[in-house]
């Protein structure tokens, strides 16, 4: 990526409530923007305005939350605007961390794997090694506490969407919805086609830094047995949680 | 002290002023629907505005109090009652402190609106989670076990150490809360600049509430309003936000809502007539009304100094009370 890309759009102010702005980058769902608004809010945050209570990132936007009790919208929008109009935010290798998330394809942990390899013309040892082999990139966090939209999903490995969805998916379970990927952080309905289980807990509501994964981090998926993910999971609640 | 729930009500949660901070995580705001009526049940039992109150939903909690307390229910309307272990009973009222020695605190259904929300002196000490005592219905955590009450739960609260009344005690005023339109709910609205036409579509057209909705949404219920054709890229949404899924019936977000959203925005509903959305239960009629910016401001402010010049009254109200026992 060049360094002298321009952006397809300037970025847009608009309301998205009273306490509220929404930071626009266009309609286009690509790594440049993406990186874009990730570095911005990375900025932000780290010249937080009083009263700036949430930066909220998505593929092409971003979500600035404020407490009017503190700061006016036109104060938050003249801080935004100053920070778009010296915007040095250009494309660039992204920041966050990169986090190893094991996974146990197919099974009773993967259910949709067959019949997904099976859709996409492959064999399912295939549909998990290439689904393992690509560094995502958390485009957002949303649907769920702690459900990560992770971008970077090879084209030939996008799926539809279950026709009715499921109305329990187990927490944990690594599942392509679209052209997306995503672990579900706790039980819940869902349409997405599950591939595998992480024994990892996405999200505890306990903890300091309550999710695993923030906008921005890359993830890579590695392949572990069945016994593994067993143990990894034992590990877990022996340790008391 | 323990408040021990003998009935749950329809849907009774912890709630308090909400989550701030997290929504890049995908933790919702949650918080009472109607936060200057929990912060006025707070005031009238001398608590913190942020304290941690029961929201009850079309039909309230009984629960069974230990130690002598003092509570206040504000929101719509409800028939309450206080019985003591002798099986005396004495109507409870709305609105003002009311002092109760042990015994079971019966709230019934709701009238001309469906929710309402119970201060308790000291109020309720279910464990903070990431800043709030709120629950977070979808997210499972937060208020009692990330879940509405059921019955057998036992709630701790603040022990008022004071002497136990022989019988309930209220002063004879209250604070009154305006009873809902029987014409339909004004509900005004800054419209999004992509959508004019859609907006125009919707104050134009009369709406009723869907009996789907629940704490994260509002649904709407009337002639379709025409969607654009085409996807849209999922941004983050608030509380307020209206959104406009594909079948055309639109959804006002309301406090436990999802933190990002792919729906198309038509706008969003302005903070100062939120608390009116809290009370509007299936069925009930809505007329949109677009405003700008500036009107939303404007509504807001008055709104806010109203609330003042009350708890301003109030609290003379308040000092000049007995002295509890």
């Amino acid at each position: 990526m060049s360094g002298a890309q321009v952006p397809a759009s300037a970025p847009a102010l608009q309301a998205l409530a009273e306490d509220a702005w929404l930071v626009g980058f266009g309609d286009s769902v690509d790594t440049a923007t993406l990186t874009r608004v990730h570095a911005l809010a990375a900025r932000l945050d780290r010249e937080r305005l009083p009263g700036v209570t949430d930066l909220v990132p998505a593929y092409s936007s971003l979500g600035v939350f404020f407490d009017l009790d503190v700061v006016g919208a036109d104060a938050v929008a003249r801080w935004l605007q100053a920070a778009l109009d010296r915007d040095d935010d250009q494309p660039r290798t992204p920041a966050g961390r990169v986090v190893d998330i094991p996974v146990s394809y197919g099974g009773r942990f993967g259910p949709d794997l067959d019949d997904a390899a099976r859709e996409l013309g492959l064999d399912a040892d295939t549909l998990a090694h290439r689904h393992a082999s690509v560094v995502y990139t958390v485009a957002m966090i949303g649907f769920a506490p702690g459900f990560p939209y992770l971008s970077g999903l090879p084209a030939t490995l996008a799926l539809p969407r279950l026709a009715t969805p499921r109305t329990r998916i187990p927490a944990g379970s690594v599942a392509i919805g679209g052209h997306q990927t995503g672990i579900y952080p706790r039980d819940s309905p869902g349409g997405w086609r599950i591939l595998g289980r992480t024994p990892l807990v996405l999200f505890d509501p306990s903890l300091e830094a309550p999710a695993l994964l923030a906008p921005g981090d890359r993830v890579r998926f590695r392949a572990i047995d069945a016994d593994t993910f067993e143990r990894l999971a034992g590990r877990r609640t022996g340790a008391g949680e | 002290m323990k408040l021990q729930v003998e009935q749950p009500g329809a849907l009774t949660t912890v709630q308090d002023r909400g989550r701030t901070g997290w929504r890049h995580l995908g933790v919702a705001a949650a918080g009472a629907l109607d936060p200057d009526a929990a912060r006025l049940a707070n005031r009238l039992v001398g608590n913190p505005a942020d304290a941690a109150v029961l929201e009850y939903t079309l039909i309230g909690p009984t629960l069974r109090l230990d130690a002598p307390t003092t509570i206040a229910l504000c929101g719509a309307e409800v028939e309450a009652s206080h019985t003591a272990g002798d099986g005396t009973r004495t109507p409870v009222g709305s609105g003002r402190p009311v002092r109760l020695p042990p015994g079971s605190l019966r709230i019934g259904p709701l009238r001309h609106g469906i929710r309402g929300w119970l201060a308790i002196a000291g109020g309720l000490r279910t464990p903070p989670m990431l800043g709030s005592r709120s629950t977070d219905l979808r997210g499972g955590f937060g208020g009692h076990a990330g879940r509405a009450l059921v019955r057998g739960d036992v709630l701790l609260a603040a022990s008022a150490g004071l002497p136990s009344p022989q019988l309930p005690w209220q002063p004879s005023w209250w604070v009154e809360f305006d009873p809902l339109p029987d014409a339909a709910i004004v509900v005004h609205f800054v419209p999004a600049m992509a959508l004019d036409e859609t907006a125009r579509a919707l104050a134009s057209r009369p709406w009723r509430v869907d009996v789907r909705s629940n704490r994260q949404g509002l649904r709407l219920q009337g002639e379709a309003l025409q969607v654009p054709a085409g996807d849209i890229v999922s941004t983050a949404v608030a509380p307020g936000t209206l959104q406009l899924p594909p079948d055309g019936q639109p959804i006002v977000l309301l406090a436990d809502a999802q933190t990002t959203g792919g729906y198309r925005r038509i706008g969003h509903v302005i903070t100062a007539d939120l608390p009116l959305l809290a009370q509007a239960g299936p069925g009930t009629a809505l007329q949109l009304v677009a405003v700008d910016a500036d009107t939303a401001a404007s509504l807001r402010e008055a709104r806010r100094a109203q609330w003042r010049r009350l708890e301003y009254l109030l609290d003379e109200r308040l000092r000049s009370l007995p002295p509890a026992g």
